[in-house]
């Protein structure tokens, strides 16, 4: 693959082939004494949305030795009401201030009326929400002069009014507006088993050509009112077994593609994330013939 | 149907999902809404719980990560119930959540669970303008040689810039040694009957500092900060407390950066 992703600025060095870590201050020092930058590493935009202070010092100093991707969770896409023009200002600056290597967004939306309810929310998927999603990214795109990545979401329930999968709906929106995706395989894994489809059968219609960034996550077990597992997104473990299988059979058939591990919550070390980067960076780097292309036996992604 | 009518149905169309979707996300005692369901013939009870658990234990563990000293003073327990209860009220209106928790203070203090901690919202309004200065823009502190170069005859006339991240918290409870004994993971202090403290939170630069008023301090600061010339402010903290000394007063505020530029009034 060349070495320009899409929704990817122009960055001296190609960021196809690298494995990026979730951003969390405490671990600035760790990373400047690591030597040379190995890794590009994700900020939430809004947790630099202040005026000042230490988060600004702190992004300041990372990016002038490491690619940085913005990663905005608040924007609201997903959501029927109009983008908060405040928060698309602030945006603005941001990816002025930090010229990020990347941004994305959600496939979701967190505000309705006045309240923020600070997580990601599931939307039906029709021609009305499509049209209106399309216009959010639109807006978003024209405010930052650049392209986003939408990420897809991880979904608990399903919406009765949906007339369209959710890979025909992403498709869709990137055909639309132009904007990259942001394939999340976690997600991809925990919407599969919650909902009762074949994660690989999703992968196989979604348009891996318009995905310009890869995360990949740990989740948690819960059951569902049958009492069947229900796998919540939970960003705080590890990346599960079947969710790296997912991975090498995207990278197997896409090449390599800059690959975020997340870890949000009981983070571990500095060594603890970077090893779990490394691990991606491992497939990321790997010729594409040696790559597991699962096959019938692979059960556990098939989950229906 | 004119193309208003239609655009206004398609508004009303969009609407309805996270109309239907919301309510129920903070209101524990609303139905599953039924716009949504399992796949198949699953129920979403369950399902939708997974929203409404996100949504509440995220938001409580915002308050918590604002809040540690006032979590640690209450208990966990205490605090997170306390937390839940106002999240209910007061949900975000923003999603920068570094800026929840302002009303909180105010619902502890009316919180009746916690009447028998009146020092409690103090110790929160202390955490909260913490993180109000963490955030706040940067600015150069004024200098001692800067206040130095006023004329002595036009001192009287002076009126300071307050820095961006300059806050006061007055209490008739020791609110900040309390905060300051819980703040951290150490042994946190005993709570005794101690005396009143007025609080000045600044970050002249990357660290954020609390410290204690003298007497006076907070009436003199206050005075300074919304545009009181130095005389005036001088005036009024002496006849608030007449043993305000000012000469200390000065050097306290200008060690700590509470301002940015003094002029005299134009």
């Amino acid at each position: 693959m060349s070495g320009q992703t899409i929704g990817e600025r122009k960055h001296p060095r190609p960021l196809a082939g690298l494995a990026g870590i979730s951003f969390k201050p405490e671990h600035l020092a760790a990373i400047l004494a690591d030597g040379p930058p190995k890794f590009f590493f994700e900020v939430h935009a809004e947790n630099y949305m202040g005026a000042g202070g230490p988060p600004h010092q702190a992004l300041e100093r990372l990016r002038r030795d490491h690619p940085v991707s913005l990663h905005g969770v608040a924007m609201s896409l997903g959501g029927p009401q109009p983008l908060d023009r405040a928060h698309v200002e602030r945006f603005r600056g941001l990816v002025e201030r930090y010229e990020p290597v990347l941004v994305s967004e959600h496939l979701a939306w967190s505000s309705h009326e006045a309240t923020y309810f600070n997580d990601l929310l599931p939307l039906p998927y029709t021609e009305a929400t499509l049209r209106h999603v399309c216009e959010h990214i639109d807006e978003m795109q024209t405010a930052i002069g650049r392209p986003i990545l939408l990420e897809n979401p991880s979904t608990y329930v399903v919406f009765r009014d949906s007339t369209m999968t959710e890979t025909e709906f992403l498709r869709e929106a990137a055909r639309r507006t132009g904007c990259g995706l942001l394939l999340d395989l976690n997600n991809v894994f925990v919407s599969a088993v919650n909902h009762g489809y074949s994660a690989l059968d999703y992968l196989s219609d979604f348009p891996l050509d318009h995905v310009g960034e890869i995360h990949l996550a740990g989740h948690a077990e819960a059951s569902d009112d049958e009492g069947e597992p229900l796998l919540i997104d939970s960003h705080d473990g590890p990346v599960a077994d079947a969710v790296w299988m997912l991975f090498e059979t995207v990278i197997g058939r896409r090449g390599a593609i800059p690959t975020l591990v997340e870890w949000d919550s009981h983070i571990p070390g500095w060594h603890g994330l970077k090893a779990e980067a490394e691990a991606a960076k491992a497939i990321l780097d790997r010729p594409a013939a040696s790559l597991r292309v699962p096959g019938k036996a692979d059960a556990q992604l098939r989950a229906s | 149907m004119h193309s208003s009518e239609r655009r206004e149905r398609s508004c009303e169309e969009r609407q309805s999902f996270a109309a239907a979707f919301s309510p129920a996300l903070l209101n524990p005692e609303a139905e599953t809404p039924l716009v949504v369901t399992g796949p198949g013939k699953k129920a979403a009870v369950k399902r939708y719980n997974v929203y409404r658990n996100n949504v509440t234990v995220s938001l409580i563990n915002v308050l918590a990560e604002i809040f540690p000293a006032t979590q640690r003073v209450a208990g966990s327990e205490f605090f997170r119930a306390m937390a839940r209860s106002h999240i209910r009220v007061t949900p975000p209106t923003s999603p920068l959540l570094f800026e929840y928790g302002r009303d909180f203070a105010d619902f502890i203090a009316r919180y009746e669970y916690a009447r028998s901690m009146p020092w409690l919202s103090d110790i929160a309004r202390i955490e909260r303008a913490w993180l109000d200065a963490y955030h706040a823009a940067d600015a150069s502190a004024l200098t001692a040689d800067a206040l130095a170069s006023i004329a002595p005859a036009q001192l009287a006339e002076v009126v300071f810039v307050p820095h961006p991240a300059t806050r006061l918290v007055c209490s008739r409870f020791p609110a900040l040694s309390i905060f300051a004994a819980n703040r951290s993971d150490g042994t946190s202090g005993p709570i005794g009957a101690g005396e009143p403290e007025d609080t000045l939170i600044t970050r002249p630069e990357m660290e954020v500092f609390a410290r204690r008023l003298p007497p006076g301090g907070a009436v003199f600061l206050k005075c300074l900060m919304s545009g009181d010339a130095f005389g005036e402010a001088a005036f009024a903290a002496l006849q608030s407390d007449a043993s305000f000394d000012l000469v200390a007063n000065i050097a306290g505020m200008l060690e700590a950066g509470a301002f940015t530029k003094a002029a005299p009034r134009p």
